[in-house]
């Protein structure tokens, strides 16, 4: 299968990439590593007219220790997180996740930034960068902006990102709280997520319980009042409205997600 | 000189295929560059998106109106159905009958012009109701050939059964209803194909486990005589039963290549194959299963349904099911009686196995279920049922004939190298504390029938001047090894070493005679052929060396160690290959020959499956797999274990992943390699397979076949050991796949049965 | 638009449309044949080639972002005086493929995966290869002919693998 005719344009810059977005509006499309929009294309469930290549803006490929934060460039390839030692250190979290998404091949051009702007509410990095608290940070016409994460993702395949706005960076606070944990719970290695959870500390980020990553706040209210690890993970599906599938429906999601949930905030605890 | 030739046999000969394959890759369809195919235009299928619909009409105005295009043909232009009433058309006509169905074929200059220009066929449909399940097509209420009155294409058995009678003196009855569910054979080469229409001939090139059948398949499609009918099978990537012959897509691309006069070539995409290629299994079964509190099996009783799809290409699969009903077991009394349905999903035919393993599968979830009725160990309760070894040849109630077999050797062996009592003692041990990760152990004692379509298979040795040989034969390769294996029956019987021996197969203008590979058929037909056809060449050549020799043919004798003939005990009157060949008429040295058998032959083994299941959320892992599978003897037992593994993944994909999903508008839900869910390396152990082989006398060489022995033996296994692994939790049964959703949901459901008796009983 | 690649050490270019997938470039383009098809939705792995050194599957990448890179198929991976690359001979060694049609995506998986990690054991083997799919060997035979490889001690990549000239 191959995708409907388009012309490509390739951005040497990030200022020519947006120049690009502009030129085109709605009918363009970014391509970073390619692994969320071009399977699209091929089954010809995307039909952009104009695709621009941020593919080489090496400037935006980056792990930095900013102080209190680490900052890491939107196309950041998940094999240089899953590899990174400063995020080892810092943000393992990140760095076990990246090592999750997709396969090794996909690791190799999938980039995080091109995870989260396509918001697929599946993906394992989203929920991450919500328990995580990060920053995201867009260039657009109008300039530069910075997102929280928990305004980020609007609905399903929709994110906050205005049209012709580049999503440059995600800025992640180090956590006071150095317990984490990643469960995600799929019937083969290779599938995406059927729920999955991310947490740091008190902060537990879902992955495939609704329409959008979303974070179990209800499990986090809990925690922060002070209940245990078990009363807490019962809450986990509380306000969440996962979707029903072939492989599970609303309610084993909802099973899943307070099971993987207190195996998270166990494993979290011990890493503590 | 060289060392001693013979004793290859048995031996773990490297392929000689690889080399190739590991360099340049394969010369699949698809990969074909040849002179005759320069300039061949692209085909491209226009498929039915409506799983049942009338066609009012279709406009390719604007698809013939887009550059590149060269043609657009639909079901008006196609040639006539035959006058059969479920004949299956090669472009649909007035109805189409499932997701997937072809309904125009667009012809372009290449394959990227062609998904644009397909995608501008405008087809009307007049939806008509789905026949999604089982239950919608034994309503009658919406027909698919509306003219036959009925969904039902085929029925048997049920005229014997006696009813009640057949459990009289059971002291225990079990049974349950269970699905074998329809799955996707995906081999990782799609179907394809190739032809060019010249000088009043056709020649194909296709992706097909038989060259000689599709060849009668195209020429009574055409209208041509065989002769005019030329099929080339390049390298094919896997065909698992679904490449048997050749599909409609290929018939129709022969058609229009001869419509046309010109060269065409097509190769789906896998979202095609996943809709368009044949499935496989299908059956909903009824089981009940009968027997003393001691463990002895009286009675067993088999009913299914077996699922065509939207049209009947797989009659043989229910009667095959059938005739393997009692699997292993001497069992007394058995019945078994099928339906044979059509639906409005894509057909079904032959898959790794066909038809056995769902027998198989069938009856060992009965012995399980019995075992557990009667709380005996499943290991006793089948070493008690086997059939004896004093009991061969053994013919069955269905009316098979088992030819050799120690069917209880194979499952000690199995237990004993698995440490059967260990992991049972292990597996008490989690039960008592409860753990969250219990152990599951399963088994399944198989037997299964090989070559059993009755059809012989060409062999033909041609020996050359140079001293090389040159095999031809009708066996078809697609993966087995057949060259390695072939040119070691030649170098173990006429001593020319296998280097020296070339394999040629699948084109029928060079090997017009020929049924091809399926059903595990090949080496005890095939190897068979070209060992007979080494033993012919051989009295050939004993006249002729002694001419050469001026003695009596008593004089001469063979050295098969070296290749040579020479006079009985004297030295320096070596003859070789090269030379006796010179001296043989203008046919030269040769020999053609077709082997047939007198029966089938039945394979049989044991399979052990241990597994983890996480009782919170389902999920369960195979972390061991241990089994015997004997084949009579092995004549390259590297090629055997390869075939044992591949089918024993491939049956636990069955048992843990794999199921094709329609929703109840006959949609099909899995419909790409990210919803189908093949299994990969991370969700499999290595393997344990331990070494049996019992020799039959069917065939010369001893050998049964083992190509889907794996398959039929594992996937038993492996449900098995789901259901074992939560049968103390108060679970009988979970049909395949066994998804973490199903197990998580048994287990529910059981908890809740025992919750709600605990409460009847405090009631009381 | 135009794509030049460094195809097994050999410049390789060609006017493309836009769409085309550095698949389609590497089979209809280059000659190369041996990466293959195999599905739609980046799930099965035969079209695995190394991109700079690195696996990508192929189908999922259009040759303009490839544009300028370098890419070895398995047909670059043998000497040029036929002398296997040590994972091609531990999958012959160890029947490691059946049909074939895997076996090239299967063979550049392995190779990148043991650039990575050079000495892995059978657990990093398996999840390293989940992105590949084989329906013949059932794995057991791949796996070990990489921990075969795995196992030969001080073991360097070859020219080839580093996208240098053969």
């Amino acid at each position: 299968m191959i995708p409907a005719q388009f012309s490509y344009r390739r951005a040497a810059s990030v200022s020519e990439a947006l120049d690009l977005a502009a030129e085109y509006g709605e009918d363009a499309k970014f391509l970073a590593g390619g692994h969320s929009l071009l399977p699209l294309m091929k089954l010809r469930l995307a039909l952009p007219e104009v695709i621009i290549d941020i593919g080489r803006l090496r400037d935006l490929s980056y792990i930095t220790d900013g102080g209190d934060h680490i900052a890491v460039g939107a196309l950041t390839r998940h094999h240089d997180l899953e590899h990174s030692e400063l995020l080892a250190r810092e943000l393992p979290l990140l760095a076990h996740t990246a090592g999750q998404v997709g396969d090794p091949q996909i690791r190799h051009r999938g980039t995080i930034g091109g995870s989260l702007a396509h918001g697929d509410p599946a993906s394992d990095l989203p929920a991450v960068v919500l328990a995580l608290d990060a920053t995201l940070v867009a260039r657009g016409p109008a300039g530069e902006r910075e997102i929280p994460s928990g305004e980020f993702f609007d609905s399903l395949f929709e994110t906050a990102l205005q049209p012709g706005e580049l999503l440059t960076e995600i800025r992640i606070p180090k956590p006071p709280v150095r317990g984490w944990s990643f469960q995600k719970f799929t019937k083969r290695a290779i599938d995406w997520a059927i729920v999955g959870v991310a947490v740091q500390g008190n902060a537990v980020g879902l992955v495939n319980m609704g329409e959008t990553p979303l974070r179990a706040t209800a499990a986090e209210r809990a925690l922060a009042s002070g209940a245990g690890l078990t009363e807490a993970a019962a809450l986990a599906a509380e306000g969440a409205h996962p979707s029903a599938d072939i492989n599970a429906s609303r309610e084993y999601r909802e099973h899943l997600a307070r099971v993987l949930v207190g195996r998270a905030l166990e494993e979290a605890a011990t890493r503590a | 000189m060289d060392g001693d030739r013979t004793g290859v046999l048995g031996t773990r000969v490297l392929r000689i295929e690889d080399q190739r394959l590991l360099t340049v890759g394969g010369t699949y369809v698809d990969d074909l560059d040849i002179p005759e195919l320069a300039g061949a235009a692209r085909v491209t299928f226009v498929r039915s998106p409506l799983a049942h619909a009338l066609v009012t009409a279709v406009d390719a105005s604007a698809a013939r109106g887009e550059p590149g295009v060269i043609a657009v043909l639909t079901g008006e232009d196609a040639p006539p159905l035959p006058d059969e009433p479920l004949a299956e058309p090669l472009l649909a006509g007035e109805r189409v009958r499932f997701v997937g169905e072809p309904v125009a074929m667009v012809i372009t200059d290449g394959q990227y012009r062609g998904e644009d220009a397909a995608e501008l066929v405008s087809v009307d449909y007049e939806p008509l109701p789905a026949v999604a399940s089982l239950d919608d097509a034994l309503a009658d209420e919406t027909l698919l050939f509306p003219a036959t009155g009925s969904n039902v294409a085929g029925a048997a058995g049920a005229e014997d059964s006696t009813g009640d009678a057949l459990f009289e003196g059971c002291e225990v009855v079990v049974g349950a209803t269970i699905v074998n569910q329809r799955v996707a054979p995906v081999p990782l080469e799609v179907r394809g194909a190739a032809a060019t229409w010249a000088d009043d001939r056709l020649t194909m090139w296709a992706s097909t486990q038989n060259s000689q059948l599709a060849r009668f398949a195209v020429a009574g499609t055409l209208g041509l005589p065989p002769d005019a009918v030329r099929i080339i099978t390049p390298d094919v990537g896997g065909g698992f039963g679904a490449k048997i012959a050749v599909d409609r897509e290929h018939l129709a691309v022969a058609w229009a290549t001869r419509h046309l006069g010109r060269p065409l070539r097509w190769s789906e995409t896998r979202s095609e194959n996943m809709v368009a290629m044949t499935h496989g299994r299908a059956q909903r079964q009824e089981i009940t299963i009968g027997g003393t509190r001691d463990g002895k099996i009286l009675a067993y009783r088999f009913d299914f349904v077996q699922d065509s799809g939207a049209y009947p290409r797989a009659g043989f699969l229910p009667s095959l099911t059938r005739l393997m009903t009692s699997g292993a077991y001497l069992i007394p009394r058995v019945e078994c009686s099928y339906k044979f349905v059509l639906t409005s999903t894509t057909p079904i035919a032959a898959y790794r196995g066909a038809g056995r393993p769902e027998a198989t599968a069938a009856v060992e979830r009965a012995v399980d279920l019995f075992a557990a009725g009667i709380g005996m160990d499943p290991a006793e309760v089948r070493r008690l049922n086997v059939v004896p070894p004093d009991r061969f040849p053994y013919t069955t109630p269905t009316g098979a004939t088992y030819d050799t077999g120690d069917y209880a050797v194979a499952l000690d062996k199995v237990l004993a190298a698995a440490g059967y009592g260990e992991l049972r003692a292990e597996q008490a041990a989690r039960r008592e504390r409860g753990d969250r990760v219990q152990l599951g152990l399963g088994l399944a004692t198989y037997v299964e029938i090989t070559a059993g379509d009755g059809g012989g298979e060409s062999g033909r040795i041609d020996i050359h001047e140079d001293g090389t040989a040159t095999v031809f034969t009708g066996s078809s390769a697609h993966g087995q090894g057949h060259a390695t294996a072939w040119s070691m029956l030649v170098q173990e019987e006429l001593g020319i070493a296998m280097g020296d021996v070339t394999v040629v197969h699948g084109d029928t203008d060079i090997i017009p005679t020929g049924i091809g590979t399926f059903g595990s058929r090949s080496l005890q037909l095939g190897g068979a052929a070209v060992h007979k056809a080494a033993g012919e060449v051989k009295e050939q050549a004993r006249g002729l060396a002694a001419e050469l020799a001026g003695v009596t043919e008593q004089d001469m004798e063979f050295d098969p160690r070296l290749g040579v003939w020479r006079v009985h005990g004297e030295s320096g009157t070596d003859l070789e290959w090269g030379k006796i060949a010179g001296a043989a008429g203008p046919d030269g040295l040769t020999a053609d020959v077709m082997f047939t058998a007198a029966s089938p032959t039945f394979p049989f083994g044991a399979h052990l499956a241990v597994v983890e299941v996480d009782t919170e959320t389902g999920k369960v892992t195979l972390v061991r797999h241990v089994t015997v599978d004997d084949a009579g003897v092995l004549v390259n037992p590297l090629l055997a274990e390869g075939q044992r593994h591949g089918g024993i993944a491939q049956g636990a994909a069955q048992a843990l992943l794999e199921e094709v999903v329609y929703d109840a508008d006959g949609n099909p839900l899995t419909g790409t390699l990210a919803d189908y869910a093949i299994i990969t390396a991370t969700e499999l152990p290595s393997f344990e397979l331990v070494d049996s082989q019992t020799p039959t006398g069917i065939n010369p060489l001893g050998v049964k076949g083992i190509g889907e022995a794996g398959t039929i033996g594992s996937t038993p296994a492996v449900q098995n050991a789901v259901v074992d692994a939560v049968a103390h939790l108060g679970v009988r049964h979970i049909d395949m796949p066994t998804t973490p959703q199903r197990v998580w949901a048994a287990i529910r459901e059981a908890a809740n049965t025992k919750a709600m008796d605990t409460k009847a009983e405090a009631a009381r | 638009m135009k794509v030049e690649l460094t195809v097994n050490g050999e410049l390789v270019a060609a006017d493309v449309e836009d769409r085309m997938l550095l698949v389609h470039y590497l089979r209809d383009v280059a000659g190369l044949t041996a990466t293959n098809v195999g599905c739609d939705t980046t799930s099965c792995g035969a079209c695995t080639v190394l991109l700079d050194g690195e696996s990508v599957k192929s189908c999922t990448l259009l040759a303009a972002q490839a544009d300028g890179a370098s890419v070895i198929t398995v047909e670059g991976l043998a000497d040029a005086d036929g002398t296997l690359h040590p994972v091609q001979q531990a999958f012959r060694e160890q029947h490691g493929l059946q049909c074939g049609f895997c076996t090239p995506g299967m063979v550049m998986a392995i190779v990148s995966l043991l650039r990575e990690n050079p000495h892995p054991t059978e657990e990093q083997v398996r999840s390293g290869l989940e992105g590949n799919l084989c329906r013949c060997t059932g794995y057991h035979n791949i796996v070990k002919a990489a921990l075969a490889v795995g196992r030969l001690s001080g073991q360097e990549s070859t020219a080839a693998e580093n996208g240098s000239a053969l």
